[in-house]
C-alpha cells in the first residue's frame, strides 16, 4: 500500500469519517457495516465500491483500518470525480475533491445541532428550505438536484477549482438542508429526521436575505475554491464536532423511535433567544399580534400558521408563554421541513406548568386566595395549602389555577412543578403576616372562634391578635365552653399549670407576632388605651391557679363558670352571666378566699383601676400579684367590669364570650389561666354595652373582673411596645 | 345532534356553515337564512334598557315540520344557528344550550387566534372537530 498523503482538509475530513465509522470506538478499525454504508452513500456503483475495498487493502485485511479507510475514501473521491481507480492515483491526482457521501454526510451534518451559529453566517437558504427531509432518499436526491442547478452558476471557474466546488455541493445539502434533530430514525439512507432545524428555516426569520444564493454552509456563496474550501472546512469541523454526537444519536435513534417532536437543547436555546427578541421577560407573554408578525415571516400560509397557533396556544388566551412559543416555533420549523402538522399537540411540546413563583401566576393566584374566605393576603394562604397546589398544578394564565389544568394538561410533567415552590407547611412560618382586622368586637370574636373551631392552620390573620392559628385552635379545642379567644396565646392554656409557663411564650408569641406584622399593633392601638404592663402573672398564676383551680373545681363543680375556668382558658363569660352569677361569684370569691383577691377583689377594683380585677380569679390572684392575675384573666372576665379602659376591652370580649359561653362567669377563674385575650382589641365602646348589660349589683364584680381585663391588653401592649421598639 | 350548524357574522353573512346531508345543503342554507329574520326580531324585541341583559340563548326560533331551528346570539352580534331534526324528540333544551355554549367557547378560541381575521370564514380545525362532534353522525 503506498503511503497516502492527504491535505489538511482531507485529513480532517477523513478522520471525521473514520471516527464516524468507528462505532466500536476502537480508534483503529472502522466497522465494516458503517464503512459499507458510507461507501454506499458515495453513490458509486457497487462494483466500484468492491474495487475500492479491494484496492485499499481491506479485503486483504478483512477490516478497515485507518489507513485502509483513508485510502478507500481517497479512492472514492477519485471514483466520484470520474478518474480511473488506480492505486497510483491516490497521490497523483492533484486537487482531488473530497469524497461525497450523500447519506453519511446527512447524518453527520444532521447532528450539527450546533449549526445554528454557522447558519447565521450563511446566506439565506431560499430554494432548498421546503425540501422535506423526511421523505427519504428521493428527496435528498432532489435536494441534490436542486442544488445541482446552482452549481453551474458556481462552476464557471477554472476546472481545477470546479471539482473542488462540486463536492461541496453534496455535503452542504445534507447539512444545511437537514439540521436533523438528534433523534433520527436509525441511521441509514432513509432517515426520518424529525424536525430538522434547517439553517434555512432560520433565514425566513432573519431579515437578511440575500438573494437566491443558497449558502448551505456558506458554500454556495463562495465562488472561489478557497472560500468553498473554508466552508468545507467549516463543515468538516462541524463534522468533527458532531461525530461524537452522531454516534450517540445513532445509538439513540437505533434504540427506538424517538419522539420526533422533542426539542433539542440547542433548538430550545434558539427559541428562547428568539423569544427574548420579542419579549425580554422570559416569564412574560408574547401577545398575539407580535407572534403573528413573527411567524408570518416564516412564509407559511396563514391557514397553517393559524393551525399552529391553535395547537400551541395551550390555554387559549391569545398570548404565548415561553413554552407555547417554543412549541409554536418548533411546529413552524417542522412544517417548513415538510412535516405535516399534527392534529393534536404532541406531548413533548406541551407547555409545562407555570411555577408558583412565576410572575404570570401571581395574578391568577390572587383570586385563589379567596377560597380561604378570609380577607388576608395571598401568601399566607399559599403555604398552608401545598397539597392543593400540587394537585392543581396548572397555573396557566388567565384561568383559576385550580381549574385549568385538570381540563387541559395531561402531561405528567406538569404535575410536579409546584413542589419546590410551595412554602413550607410549617405553621410557624406559614403565618407570617398577621393582618389585624379592625372589626366590631363581635365580629372579631366570631372570627376568632371560627378560627379556633376550624382549627385550621391557616394564617387566618383576621384575628387581631395574630396568634398562631394551630396553637390557637388546639387551645380552643381544649377549651370547653369557656373558650378563650386568645389569638396570641395558643400555646397551652389548657391547663392551669401550663398557663404560667405559657404566659411567657404567649406573650412572646404575641410580641413576636406583633413584631412580625407591623399591622397588628394597629388594631391594638385602636382598641387599647395602653394600660401599664401587668406584672408577670406566672408565678402567682402557676401556684395560685393550681390551687385555685383545685379549689374552684372542688368548690364549684357545677358552677358554670368553673367549667370554663377549670379545664382550660375560660372564655370570657357572656355578659349576662356575670351579672347573673355575680352574686354567687362574689360568694365564691369570698369563699375561696383567694389570698389577695378573694376578699378584696371587689374592693380592689378601685385600687387597681388598670387591672381587671378578677375576683373570680382569686385562685390565681394568689396573693402576689393580683394585677397579674387580672391581666391574665382579661378574657375570663365576665366582661361586666367596664370601668377601666382595659375593662372595656375586656368587656367587649366578654360580650362575645357571653354570646358563646354560658355562665362563664367563672371565667374569672379560668381567665387567669386563660391566655391573654384578643379581647384587647375590642373597642372601648363595648364598654357601654357591657355596662348596660351588667347588672348593677354585679357591677363591682364586673368591675373587678374588668379590671383584670387590662392584663390582656397589657399583654398585647407588651407586644405593641415590642413592636414599636422594633420599629424604632 | 344537529343536522346543520351555522355561524353568522354580525353583518349577516355566514362565517361557518355546515350541514349533514351533503346533498341537500342548499335547503339548510335557506333555512338558516330565513332564521336570521327571526333572530333579528328577537334581539330587537328586548328594549334598550335591557340590551345588556338580553340572554344569549334565544331558544326555538321556529319549527317546521321537518326540523327545528334554534338560535343564539353573542354580545358582538355573532349568531349561532342550530338546525335539528324534528324527529329527534329526545333532544332537550338543556342540551341545545350546552351545544351553543360549546360553540361559543370554540368560537372564542378561534377569535383568540391572532392569525384569524375577524370576518374571515372559520377554518380552524379545532372548531371543525368540535362541530363534527355535535353533528348527526352520517354513516
Amino acid at each position: 500500500m503506498e503511503s497516502l498523503t492527504l491535505t489538511d482538509v482531507e485529513q480532517k475530513y477523513y478522520s471525521d469519517l473514520f471516527v464516524y465509522c468507528d462505532t466500536d470506538n476502537t480508534k483503529k478499525v472502522a466497522s465494516n457495516g458503517k464503512v459499507l454504508d458510507l461507501f454506499r452513500a458515495a453513490q458509486l456503483p457497487s462494483e466500484v465500491v468492491l474495487q475500492i475495498t479491494e484496492l485499499c487493502g481491506a479485503t486483504r485485511l478483512g477490516h478497515f483500518g485507518r489507513s485502509q479507510f483513508y485510502i478507500a475514501l481517497k479512492l472514492i473521491a477519485v471514483a466520484q470525480s470520474g478518474l480511473p481507480l488506480r492505486v497510483e492515483s491516490l497521490n497523483s491526482v492533484k486537487d482531488l475533491p473530497l469524497p461525497r457521501f450523500v447519506v453519511a454526510k446527512n447524518e453527520q451534518e444532521a447532528r450539527h445541532t450546533a449549526m445554528y451559529p454557522d447558519l447565521e453566517n450563511q446566506g439565506p437558504y431560499q430554494g432548498v428550505i421546503p425540501r422535506p427531509p423526511g421523505r427519504g432518499q428521493v428527496k435528498k436526491v432532489s435536494a441534490h438536484e436542486v442544488i445541482q442547478p446552482c452549481v453551474p452558476t458556481v462552476e464557471p471557474q477554472p476546472d481545477t477549482t470546479s471539482p473542488v466546488v462540486s463536492p461541496n455541493q453534496s455535503p452542504p445539502t445534507s447539512p444545511h438542508a437537514w439540521r436533523k434533530h438528534k433523534r433520527q430514525a436509525s441511521g441509514g439512507n432513509v432517515e426520518r429526521p424529525p424536525v430538522v432545524v434547517a439553517g434555512a428555516v432560520w433565514t425566513p426569520f432573519r431579515e437578511a436575505q440575500s438573494g437566491p444564493v443558497v449558502a448551505g454552509d456558506g458554500m454556495w456563496s463562495a465562488h472561489s475554491p478557497p472560500p468553498v474550501q473554508e466552508s468545507w472546512e467549516n463543515s468538516s469541523i462541524r463534522t468533527v464536532a458532531s461525530v461524537a454526537t452522531a454516534n450517540e444519536i445513532q445509538r439513540q435513534s437505533s434504540s427506538g423511535y424517538d419522539d420526533p417532536w422533542k426539542i433539542t437543547d440547542e433548538q430550545r436555546q434558539y427559541y428562547i433567544n428568539q423569544f427574548k427578541t420579542i419579549q425580554p421577560d422570559l416569564n412574560g407573554f408574547i401577545p398575539g399580534s407580535a407572534a403573528k408578525e413573527f411567524f408570518t415571516k416564516s412564509k407559511l400560509p396563514i391557514l397553517e400558521l393559524s393551525h399552529i397557533w391553535e395547537l400551541s396556544d395551550f390555554d387559549k388566551d391569545g398570548a404565548l408563554t415561553l413554552d407555547e412559543f417554543c412549541a409554536a416555533f418548533h411546529l413552524v420549523v417542522a412544517r417548513k421541513n415538510g412535516y405535516d402538522l399534527p392534529e393534536k399537540l404532541p406531548e413533548s411540546l406541551m407547555p409545562k406548568l407555570i411555577d408558583l413563583d412565576d410572575s404570570a401566576e401571581v395574578p391568577d393566584q390572587a383570586p385563589d386566595v379567596g377560597y380561604s374566605g378570609s380577607p388576608v393576603e395571598v401568601t399566607p394562604n399559599k403555604s398552608p395549602m401545598p397539597s392543593l397546589n400540587q394537585t392543581w398544578p396548572d397555573l396557566n394564565q388567565g384561568n383559576e389555577q385550580w381549574e385549568t389544568f385538570s381540563e387541559r394538561s395531561s402531561s405528567s410533567q406538569t404535575l410536579t412543578q409546584f413542589d419546590s415552590n410551595i412554602a413550607p407547611a410549617d405553621p410557624d412560618t406559614a403565618i407570617v403576616h398577621p393582618v389585624p382586622i379592625r372589626m366590631t368586637p363581635s365580629k372579631i370574636h366570631m372570627q376568632e372562634m371560627e378560627l379556633k373551631r376550624t382549627g385550621s392552620d391557616h394564617t387566618h390573620p383576621t384575628s387581631p391578635l395574630m396568634a398562631k392559628p394551630p396553637e390557637l385552635s388546639e387551645e380552643t379545642k381544649l377549651a370547653t365552653s369557656m373558650k378563650f379567644v386568645t389569638a396570641n396565646s395558643g400555646d397551652g392554656y389548657s391547663s392551669s399549670d401550663s398557663y404560667t409557663s405559657d404566659q411567657d411564650p404567649i406573650t412572646s408569641v404575641v410580641t413576636r407576632q406583633r413584631s412580625n406584622s407591623g399591622t397588628s399593633p394597629e388594631g391594638l392601638k385602636v382598641v387599647a388605651a395602653p394600660p401599664p404592663p401587668p406584672p408577670r402573672p406566672n408565678a402567682s398564676h402557676s401556684r395560685s391557679s393550681s390551687l385555685d383551680m383545685n379549689r374552684n373545681f372542688a368548690a364549684h363543680p357545677t358552677g358554670p363558670q368553673q367549667s370554663g375556668v377549670v379545664a382550660c382558658p375560660p372564655a370570657i363569660p357572656p355578659r349576662p352571666l356575670p351579672t347573673q352569677t355575680s352574686g354567687p361569684h362574689s360568694g365564691h370569691r369570698s369563699d375561696e378566699g383567694l389570698a389577695a383577691h378573694s376578699t378584696t377583689s371587689p374592693q380592689q377594683i378601685p385600687e387597681q383601676p388598670n387591672f381587671a380585677d378578677f375576683s373570680q380569679f382569686q385562685a390565681f390572684a394568689a396573693s402576689d400579684q393580683p394585677s397579674d392575675d387580672e391581666e391574665k384573666h382579661p378574657e375570663s372576665l365576665p366582661g361586666e367590669k367596664s370601668t377601666e379602659g382595659a375593662g372595656p376591652l375586656r368587656t367587649v370580649k366578654i360580650d362575645n364570650q357571653e354570646e358563646r359561653a354560658a355562665a362563664t362567669v367563672n371565667s374569672a377563674k379560668g381567665s387567669i389561666m386563660a391566655p391573654p385575650p384578643k379581647p384587647v382589641r375590642r373597642r372601648l365602646k363595648s364598654e357601654d354595652e357591657l355596662q348596660d348589660e351588667a347588672l348593677p349589683p354585679k357591677s363591682n364584680v364586673i368591675a373587678t373582673v374588668l379590671a383584670t381585663l387590662p392584663s390582656i391588653p397589657r399583654v398585647i401592649v407588651l407586644s405593641e411596645r415590642n413592636s414599636r421598639a422594633l420599629s424604632e | 345532534m344537529a343536522v346543520c350548524i351555522a355561524v353568522i357574522a354580525k353583518e349577516n353573512y355566514p362565517l361557518y356553515i355546515r350541514s349533514v346531508p351533503i346533498q341537500n345543503e342548499l335547503k339548510f342554507h335557506y333555512t338558516v337564512h330565513t332564521s336570521l329574520d327571526v333572530v333579528e326580531e328577537k334581539i330587537s324585541a328586548v328594549g334598550k334598557a335591557m340590551a345588556d341583559q338580553r340572554e344569549l340563548y334565544l331558544g326555538l326560533l321556529y319549527p317546521t315540520e321537518d326540523y327545528k331551528v334554534y338560535g343564539y346570539v353573542t354580545n358582538s352580534k355573532v349568531k349561532f344557528v342550530i338546525v335539528v331534526d324534528s324527529s329527534n324528540t329526545s333532544l332537550r333544551d338543556n342540551e341545545i344550550r350546552s351545544m351553543f355554549r360549546k360553540l361559543h367557547n370554540s368560537f372564542t378560541d378561534v377569535m383568540c387566534n391572532p392569525f384569524y381575521n375577524p370576518g374571515d370564514t372559520i377554518q380552524s380545525k379545532a372548531f371543525d372537530s368540535m362541530v363534527s362532534a355535535m353533528m348527526v353522525q352520517v354513516s
